[in-house]
């Protein structure tokens, strides 16, 4: 079956021209040109990834991205064409899992949505434990206590490669191949924003995070359970 | 003794410096306070001249009451001895016989006495009390009647020519009490021979008035002098503490509180100085505020440019490369046209990449984004990047890294690119001759240089280098499709990071790039671990071609050629 992404971009002309690329790589596409209308044709359409322009008539890029996040988990990828720090942080703290600066490449691109989308393929059963935390790969779900706690995918891939190698410390640039399938370390402002919306989710008190460890000037390990 | 002496002196000796000490601090602390306190010179200025101006006019004062009390006891005393001198006269009328002159002295002293008051040997008279002398001038005790030792000989000697003469003498008596006496002295002329009569006057009275005087003056100037300096004090305050109000208001207006203003009070000259000062806040307030605003709008138009920008070329991107990717179904000429579509696209996305940047740099809106981080990773990775580009040129990249990490507190993203950027560089113009990075740090600072073998800077480039957009030699083919904007912006970086970036380079021998960046940041270093002017530099007609603005031509004379 095609995976199905949702474009939300108000310019006709990239909308229409992600459109032929993405059809060609052997997607199948849908278009929203107003961020007021994501939301609706989110419900709707069910798609397996969204392509989110963060400068949207009708509602801001940022809000749209939100929304979706407070509904659904779907991957998000933003499309910006701002590469100042501070509007990339806003759009990954707001739910975004990942983000592509135009003007990009569509090989560029597409890398980044198959690795967005390489999460639904079949995994074997295992189960892992991280701090006091249990996870259930393949069932994708996390539990404290018997109690699942709600990630969204990519949330979930950066936990169960921290916790698969309980001793490992991972830098940044590690973590960006292996959770979001970057070939060359790109920025690693991805993992800083992931982590945190991780912790805020996983620890008990995100101030002394006991789940997922940074170690300074290197990167981040897991916490012993 | 003598060992008491010495010992004083040796105790002198060690607190001299101690003494001299404390002085010098006393002095310098009333310099600071001079220099610092308006009030206070003002104050001490007033002190001064006013003790000056009492001091002469106290003197002046008191001399004029002294001369005066002087002069009125004088012309008293003067008409007293007159008229003594008379009855002294009749007393001793036809004198002149050694025997008798003892006692008729006696007995004309007694007569004077008498004659003005009774009392042994003192006389009242409107000139006050007096004690007479009769005094024959021989040496004999005998010759004389009266307290003759307390006349002055100076005096016996004018009176002896018989003239009228006074003096003021102070007398010791003996039991060591002193006595300032106005003695006048005159000639009694009746008798055959000469016979001087002195007159003292005690002065007794005078002195204490005087005394008196002299207390009140010198109390009452005191009570001025105090008086005076709060006074001074006070008005100084009245003018001083508005002008320091205004002087810390405007040290708060400079560290950046534009609101800041001066209250207004009255019509005075301090007013007017304060509706200036407001005057000018504001003024300069709305420039600030004009300035600011345009800084934004400029932000907001480079951000705006730059999206609206981005948006259609990555739509012409994407249809570029998806012709490209299909480009073997084309005829030769479309196929060729669809491959300098996407490689003018590239250098085009390049070129407004780093315009944004350099805008952004200007603009003073980029902020570093440090963390520490080991700086030997970040060459490396540098490399990795560009050495596909020197593949091609046939470039070789050579590394000198240290064995260790080193860590420094700097922007990965930024040191990266400004390595990125030399080394590109570096490849352009290397000539396919290998270049070499090398890395060292010391505690302030890690420098990183790039060294080529290419065709070198001519006297005086290193100092272009940096500039937008310039080139060395405009005919000379570039590899990499650098923007010229590279160089520049590394430039920027590395000042942003509070580091540099320098250049050397001779003709025919190449180039050296060198970064140098401080550990931590908001540290400064001194010198960089690394040398600009590679070891293998020529020394050629003792010329050496040194690049940046810090470093001059140094000329040296005729030098022994290295073999390098």
């Amino acid at each position: 079956m095609k995976a199905r992404v949702l474009v939300v971009d108000d310019d006709p002309a990239l909308a229409e021209m992600l459109t032929i690329v993405l059809r060609g790589e052997g997607f199948d596409t849908a278009v929203v040109a107003d961020g007021s209308r994501a939301l609706p044709a989110l419900r709707e359409l069910k798609p397996d990834l969204v392509l989110l322009d963060l400068m949207l008539p009708g509602m801001n890029g940022i809000d749209v991205c939100k929304a979706i996040r407070a509904e659904s988990g779907v991957p998000i990828v933003m499309l910006t064409a701002k590469s100042d720090t501070v509007d990339i942080v806003l759009g990954l703290e707001s739910g975004a899992d990942d983000y592509v600066v135009k003007p990009f490449k569509p090989k560029e691109l597409v890398a980044r949505v198959r690795a967005r989308l390489r999460r639904t393929e079949a995994e074997p059963a295992e189960t892992l434990t991280i701090g006091d935390l249990a996870i259930d790969v393949p069932g994708h779900e996390v539990t404290r206590e018997g109690k699942a706690i709600p990630l969204t995918p990519l949330e979930f891939d950066l936990l169960v490669a921290l916790a698969r190698k309980p001793r490992q410390v991972f830098t940044r640039e590690v973590l960006l191949e292996q959770v979001w399938g970057y070939r060359h370390a790109a920025d690693t402002r991805l993992v800083n924003v992931h982590v945190q919306r991780l912790r805020s989710k996983v620890e008990k008190d995100p101030e002394h995070p006991e789940v997922v460890l940074t170690v300074r000037g290197v990167g981040y390990k897991a916490g012993p359970p | 003794m003598k060992r008491r002496v010495l010992a004083f002196v040796r105790a002198v000796m060690r607190l001299a410096p101690r003494a001299g000490v404390f002085a010098r601090g006393r002095v310098v602390a009333f310099g600071v306070l001079w220099r610092r306190s308006l009030q206070f010179k003002v104050t001490v200025s007033t002190l001064a001249l006013s003790t000056a101006v009492g001091l002469v006019l106290g003197m002046v004062l008191q001399n004029q009451i002294t001369q005066r009390l002087t002069d009125t006891k004088r012309e008293a005393a003067i008409a007293q001895t007159l008229q003594v001198v008379r009855t002294a006269e009749n007393e001793l009328v036809g004198i002149s016989d050694q025997d008798a002159l003892a006692d008729r002295l006696q007995n004309a002293l007694k007569k004077i006495t008498s004659s003005s008051s009774e009392d042994q040997g003192v006389a009242v008279s409107a000139a006050g009390a007096f004690e007479p002398v009769l005094t024959a001038g021989g040496e004999d005790s005998t010759d004389s009647a009266g307290p003759i030792g307390k006349v002055p000989e100076g005096l016996q000697r004018f009176v002896e020519n018989n003239q009228v003469t006074w003096q003021i003498h102070t007398t010791t008596d003996a039991d060591g009490a002193r006595t300032t006496h106005l003695i006048i002295g005159a000639p009694v002329t009746s008798t055959g021979r000469p016979i001087q009569l002195y007159l003292l006057f005690p002065m007794t009275a005078e002195q204490n008035t005087v005394q008196t005087v002299q207390n009140t003056l010198l109390v009452g100037g005191l009570v001025l002098l105090v008086l005076l300096a709060g006074i001074a004090n006070l008005v100084t305050r009245q003018v001083v503490r508005p002008v320091r109000q205004a002087a810390s208001a405007a040290a708060r207006f400079a560290g950046g509180d534009l609101d800041e203003r001066l209250p207004v009070t009255g019509e005075d000259d301090l007013s007017k100085l304060a509706v200036s000062y407001n005057e000018m806040a504001a003024s300069i307030q709305h420039q600030i505020r004009q300035l600011e605003e345009f800084g934004t709008l400029q932000r907001r138009f480079t951000s705006d440019v730059s999206h609206e920008l981005r948006t259609p070329l990555t739509t012409v991107r994407m249809a570029a490369d998806v012709l490209h990717a299909s480009r073997e179904q084309f005829p030769a000429g479309l196929a060729r046209s669809t491959e300098l579509l996407v490689d003018e696209l590239d250098r085009f996305e390049a070129l407004l990449g780093d315009l944004l940047e350099i805008s952004r740099l200007d603009a003073g809106v980029e902020e570093l984004a440090a963390e520490v981080i080991d700086v030997t990773s970040i060459a490396q990775r540098a490399v990795e990047q560009v050495r596909v580009i020197a593949g091609t040129a046939g470039t070789e990249i050579q590394l000198e890294l240290p064995p260790d990490e080193t860590p420094a507190e700097i922007d990965a993203r930024r040191v990266e690119r400004i390595l990125r950027n030399l080394l590109a560089n570096a490849v352009d113009h290397s000539e396919g001759q290998p270049i070499r990075l090398t890395l060292a740090a010391d505690e302030h600072a890690v420098a990183i240089t790039v060294r080529d073998y290419g065709v070198g800077l001519r006297p005086g480039e290193a100092d272009l280098v940096f500039n937008r957009f310039w080139r060395a030699d405009p005919s000379r083919n570039r590899r990499t499709g650098g923007t010229g904007l590279g160089l520049a912006i590394s430039h920027e970086d590395a000042r942003l990071h509070g580091g540099q970036l320098e250049a050397w380079g001779a003709p025919g021998h190449g180039a050296c790039f060198r970064l140098t960046l401080p550990r931590r940041q908001g540290e400064a270093f001194e010198e960089s671990p690394l040398p600009l002017v590679p070891a293998d530099a020529p020394v050629s007609n003792g010329h050496l071609q040194v690049g940046l603005p810090t470093e001059y031509t140094i000329t040296i004379g005729e030098m022994p050629k290295e073999d390098a």
